[in-house]
């Protein structure tokens, strides 16, 4: 019994490994044999080969490092702000109805601008350095971490309140011991959210002004005409993002033992 | 506390209550008049929606009355209590802290580490989770769980005990093992308990008195003295006789038809 459902998993794995790793070689595969053959034009869409060529070549240059090192330190500069201040004004909005009333029709309105559209004035208030794109990733995550934040504490379960009420528990002792820990996934939920925001924010940030960065390095590309470097950036920032979002899920998995 | 009914604990007084769902008025509660001892288990039961519940959750403070009063000690209840606690259908349990931890979150007043970990330990031991400690409320079984909440809610050493149909979630056998955990507690702790629920057998094994309510509006229909030795025998003829009395409140009508086809 035991051997036959063990036997079942594996075919089963075995299949499943099987897509997950066979469709995208078949697809690498063809997208190569079909540059080879010049049915793909390699000025438009480069090889996979030219790709990875292009990887080697820029980090052993030094130059992907560089541009790197730039985009994350400005990613978690702002990312860190953004989420700080999201976490506080969600626990403000969410905890005071006054507060909340006080902040709707601004936060409604400045809520739905594109991020990329304040990148002028960011400029022009914070100047082309550093600044206004930090300020810039940390208003985009900001929008994220605020309403997932905010969401979290005013969905805390009256049961759990009523219960405190019954004990006749103090205000912050309510606070502190039943809705922090009870929002604390829809915070998670905001941050993995804000992340991704970060990232969105950062290429448009240094695509339109920046002489460094991942960003600057996909536009930079297309000025020189060098497609498979703007792979190469754009690859650059999905695969960290995936790593960053698992270790944000297994720092989830962690401090929530309770889901 | 007045020297005259120093023994009365809760006294309810031509109390209502009246809902408002959907701009229309809703009468929930008429014309309530009740005295709990102390000391004394009281059982309310009725069908679902008689306002059984509701009439538990003014006694805890969770709820005002429309017309008339409350009274714990002689004090109208405005708000909930320490000296009053309740226990809810569903454990309520916080599911991100263990078995002591949400024992000890019950306990209101501030006493040292040590003491506290006394407290819970002993709470822990009398209802019967030593070695559970550090489980997690998914970790535990319906019952189990029901257990930490009853602890939880004994950590402040309440005169009252209120419990809204506490084992109405739990299967046949648990439940029954419940009853017997809940009437050793009571005997050890020697507080004042009013227990709300559906089941007749649960309200009459239980209970010195049996309250049962009408439906829409919730009235007390009668009031059933149980005068029977605990552990009390589900199948005695004393306890079959107070069941046949209880049924009739409810299906009058229907034990009519029998009795005329018969």
């Amino acid at each position: 019994m035991n051997r036959l459902k063990n036997q079942n998993i594996t075919t089963n794995d075995i299949l499943n490994w099987t897509i997950l790793v066979g469709v995208p070689a078949v697809f690498l595969i063809s997208w190569q044999v079909l540059g080879d053959r010049d049915i793909i034009n390699g000025s438009v869409l480069p090889t996979p080969y030219k790709i990875i060529d292009t990887l080697r070549q820029s980090i052993e240059s030094g130059s992907l490092q560089k541009h790197f090192y730039a985009s994350i330190v400005r990613v978690l500069l702002g990312f860190a702000a953004g989420a700080a201040a999201g976490v506080i004004a969600g626990f403000l909005t969410g905890l005071f109805e006054k507060v909340n009333k006080a902040v709707a029709v601004i936060f409604g309105v400045l809520r739905p601008i594109p991020m990329i559209g304040l990148v002028p004035l960011f400029i022009l208030w914070f100047g082309i350095g550093e600044k206004s794109k930090i300020v810039l990733i940390a208003v985009g995550t900001f929008w994220s971490v605020l309403l997932n934040t905010e969401h979290g504490i005013q969905n805390t379960d009256y049961k759990y309140l009523e219960v405190a009420r019954m004990l006749e528990k103090s205000k912050f002792t309510t606070l502190a011991k039943i809705i922090f820990p009870a929002s604390i996934p829809s915070i998670f939920t905001g941050l993995r959210l804000g992340l991704s925001a970060a990232w969105r924010c950062l290429v448009a940030a240094e695509m339109l002004a920046s002489t460094k960065g991942v960003g600057y390095m996909i536009s930079y590309a297309r000025e020189l005409a060098q497609p498979s470097l703007m792979f190469v950036g754009l690859l650059t920032i999905g695969f960290v993002g995936i790593i960053i979002d698992v270790l944000i899920t297994k720092l989830q998995l962690k401090l929530i033992k309770w889901t | 506390m007045s020297g005259i009914q120093d023994d009365v604990l809760v006294k309810i007084e031509d109390l209502y209550k009246v809902f408002h769902i959907d701009g229309k008025p809703v009468e929930v509660l008429e014309d309530i008049n009740l005295e709990v001892k102390q000391g004394e288990f009281i059982s309310i039961v009725g069908a679902s929606g008689c306002g059984k519940s509701t009439l538990l959750r003014i006694i805890a403070g969770l709820e005002t009355a429309t017309k008339g009063k409350a009274l714990f000690e002689n004090n109208v209840i405005t708000k909930p209590s320490i000296h009053c606690g309740m226990v809810f259908q569903e454990s309520r349990l916080f599911p991100w802290l263990n078995v002591r931890k949400n024992i000890e979150f019950g306990l209101s007043r501030r006493v040292d580490k040590q003491t506290k970990r006394d407290i819970s330990q002993q709470m822990i031991d009398l209802v019967g989770l030593a070695g559970f400690e550090k489980a997690l409320p998914r970790q535990l079984s319906g019952g189990m769980q029901q257990r930490v909440s009853i602890a939880r809610t004994l950590v402040n050493n309440p005169k009252l005990l209120l419990l809204d149909e506490p084992f109405g979630a739990l299967d046949a056998i648990t439940k029954i093992h419940m009853q017997n955990e809940l009437l050793r507690i009571w005997k050890a702790e020697k507080n004042t308990m009013i227990l709300v629920t559906h089941d007749i057998d649960e309200a009459i094994y239980l209970g010195d008195k049996v309250i049962v309510m009408s439906n829409k509006p919730g009235k007390i229909r009668n009031v059933i003295p149980v005068d029977l030795p605990r552990p009390r025998d589900r199948s005695s003829i004393d306890f079959m006789n107070i069941r046949r009395l209880i049924y009739k409140e409810f299906f009058e009508e229907t034990e009519y038809k029998i009795e005329y086809y018969l």
